[in-house]
């Protein structure tokens, strides 16, 4: 789904988002009440100059609107692989963004992230990944690597890891594997704006992916690796 | 002088760190694997190629973690992540001087990408959680895979961050830069750019790096000392401050250099006198050339 199709199921056809380049940007109405969305399109590739400019719009959000809901729009194929970025120290602006969002997030701002359309890695860590829960369009795409690409890392045959992706979250993309290991918290299907409310009435400030990823089967250790070190002697 | 860069994970822990002070949870006999990795065939570790545990640094009660290189390069896995992960929450529950994270890892452990990936985000949390409650995080990168990936963006999310010159912090390694846009982009078998681009001389010119020190376990251990009383506050005032800095460098260096060696030219924009000779000069040199 396109990002205007999105917000126009979400707030309407006077939603008042507009697009700049890969940037998205919008102080729009939700159902009566003040929302400040932020994000990125056409699979955007995150790189300093677009880390700072999602990155402004939440530190405003902070100074200008205390305690205002911030949708994070999801759609990326993860960081710029450029060495000017790099020269520039894109970890460092990375990380800008992802403690600018948890820095609202501790003020007091619910932070809610949407893949609509693809998540990769750099890009996906410092948005959805640090809001309080992220989201996903069933259609939408959440990966690290694809096959073929893992098949040469690991230098395992392409019909291995896609058969031990049947069983074992993972390994493979795909977002249900998200959802099954708590990264995602749930997708949204059919009134996206009764997931939005939903979201914004429901999702829990502290991190609970690890929990919902071993209730839900996908990610079995994680938390209880966690509870071993916390008791250990 | 011992070469921080060539010790193992556990090797670091035992000469940073007070002597004997080291107690490790959840430690090698306790064969605490990766069943991803088994399920693929692949050798694991016993400890998932990172440590935990308490320690004494010059006297203060310190949790620490290392990460070991030499295994799947430092990789996140499920385990790995989650053992960091519990590490920050302890020290959230019982409140240490400060937590020492020895980081060495290419990121995300790709042979369980989506755990991996969620692991650092976790991690990421964890630390913020840790730095808000006052308690400093500090960060050492010296080993020879350097600290890449979702952990260069974990470090730059801590109090304090202390590099030797041989170290390196970035998110993308150069390999995969030059696959993805050619060797003209970034030829990742030029060691001298790849440092310039990614190294801890460069990582100091620029303030990405909080100290910079010779390749020397001593030298990390008097940082890390140095390092461990420094809480910094995140605040709406700090975060301005990092936004106006990173938006500065940002057009400092042009779309294009037409040549000219792009950390050159920050350096030089950055104020640096001689910014060509930084590659030859030794850490106390470059140390000294620092301008804010």
């Amino acid at each position: 789904m396109n990002w205007n199709q999105l917000v126009t199921r979400l707030f309407g056809s006077y939603h008042g988002m507009r697009a700049a380049g890969d940037f998205l940007q919008g102080d729009v109405m939700f159902e009566g009440r003040p929302l400040t969305v932020v994000g990125t399109t056409h699979h955007a590739p995150i790189g300093v100059a677009l880390a700072l400019a999602q990155a402004r719009v939440i530190l405003d959000t902070i100074a200008q609107h205390p305690g205002r809901p911030i949708l994070l729009l999801i759609d990326t194929q993860g960081q710029q692989l450029r060495r000017r970025d790099e020269t520039l120290g894109i970890n460092r602006a990375m990380a800008h963004l992802g403690m600018s969002i948890d820095l609202a997030r501790r003020r007091g701002h619910p932070v809610i992230g949407l893949v609509y359309d693809q998540a990769l890695s750099g890009g996906f860590i410092t948005s959805g990944l640090i809001a309080d829960g992220c989201y996903a369009l069933p259609e939408a795409e959440i990966r690290v690597m694809r096959i073929p690409a893992m098949a040469r890392v690991t230098k395992l045959s392409e019909e291995v890891l896609t058969a031990l992706s049947q069983s074992n979250p993972v390994f493979a993309p795909g977002v249900g594997n998200y959802v099954a290991m708590g990264g995602v918290r749930e997708l949204w299907e059919g009134d996206l704006a009764a997931a939005l409310r939903d979201a914004l009435a429901n999702t829990p400030v502290e991190d609970t992916r690890a929990r919902d990823g071993a209730q839900r089967g996908g990610r079995k250790l994680a938390a209880s690796v966690v509870q071993r070190v916390l008791a250990a002697a | 002088m011992i070469s921080f860069a060539e010790c193992s994970a556990r090797e670091r822990l035992a000469l940073l760190l007070d002597a004997g002070s080291f107690h490790e949870w959840i430690p090698p006999a306790e064969r605490l694997t990766s069943p991803h990795l088994a399920q693929l065939g692949v050798p694991s570790a016993f400890d998932d190629g990172v440590a935990i545990g308490r320690a004494k640094l010059d006297g203060h009660e310190v949790f620490v973690a290392a990460q070991e290189g030499a295994f799947m390069g430092g990789g996140v896995g499920e385990v790995h992540g989650a053992k960091l992960v519990g590490l920050l929450q302890r020290a959230l529950r019982d409140k240490p001087e400060a937590v020492v994270l020895l980081a060495e890892s290419g990121g995300v452990r790709l042979h369980e990408a989506n755990a991996g990936l969620i692991a650092v985000s976790e991690v990421m949390r964890a630390v913020l959680d840790v730095r808000a409650a006052g308690i400093p995080v500090v960060v050492l990168i010296g080993g020879a895979n350097g600290c890449f990936g979702g952990m260069g963006i974990v470090a730059r999310c801590a109090d304090f961050i202390v590099m030797s010159d041989v170290g390196r912090l970035a998110m993308s390694g150069p390999e995969v830069i030059e696959a993805s846009h050619g060797v003209e982009e970034y030829d990742s078998r030029d060691r001298a750019l790849v440092w310039r681009t990614s190294g801890g001389k460069h990582r100091w010119l620029t303030g990405d790096c909080d100290a910079l020190v010779d390749d020397d376990v001593q030298a990390f251990r008097a940082a890390a000392i140095a390092a461990i009383r420094q809480s910094r506050p995140v605040t709406l005032e700090t975060l301005e401050a990092e936004h106006a800095l990173l938006e500065t460098r940002l057009h400092l260096l042009p779309l294009e250099t037409d040549g000219a060696d792009a950390a050159t030219w920050l350096w030089r924009e950055l104020g640096i006198k001689k910014a060509e000779r930084v590659p030859e000069l030794d850490v106390d040199a470059v140390r000294a050339l620092r301008t804010a």
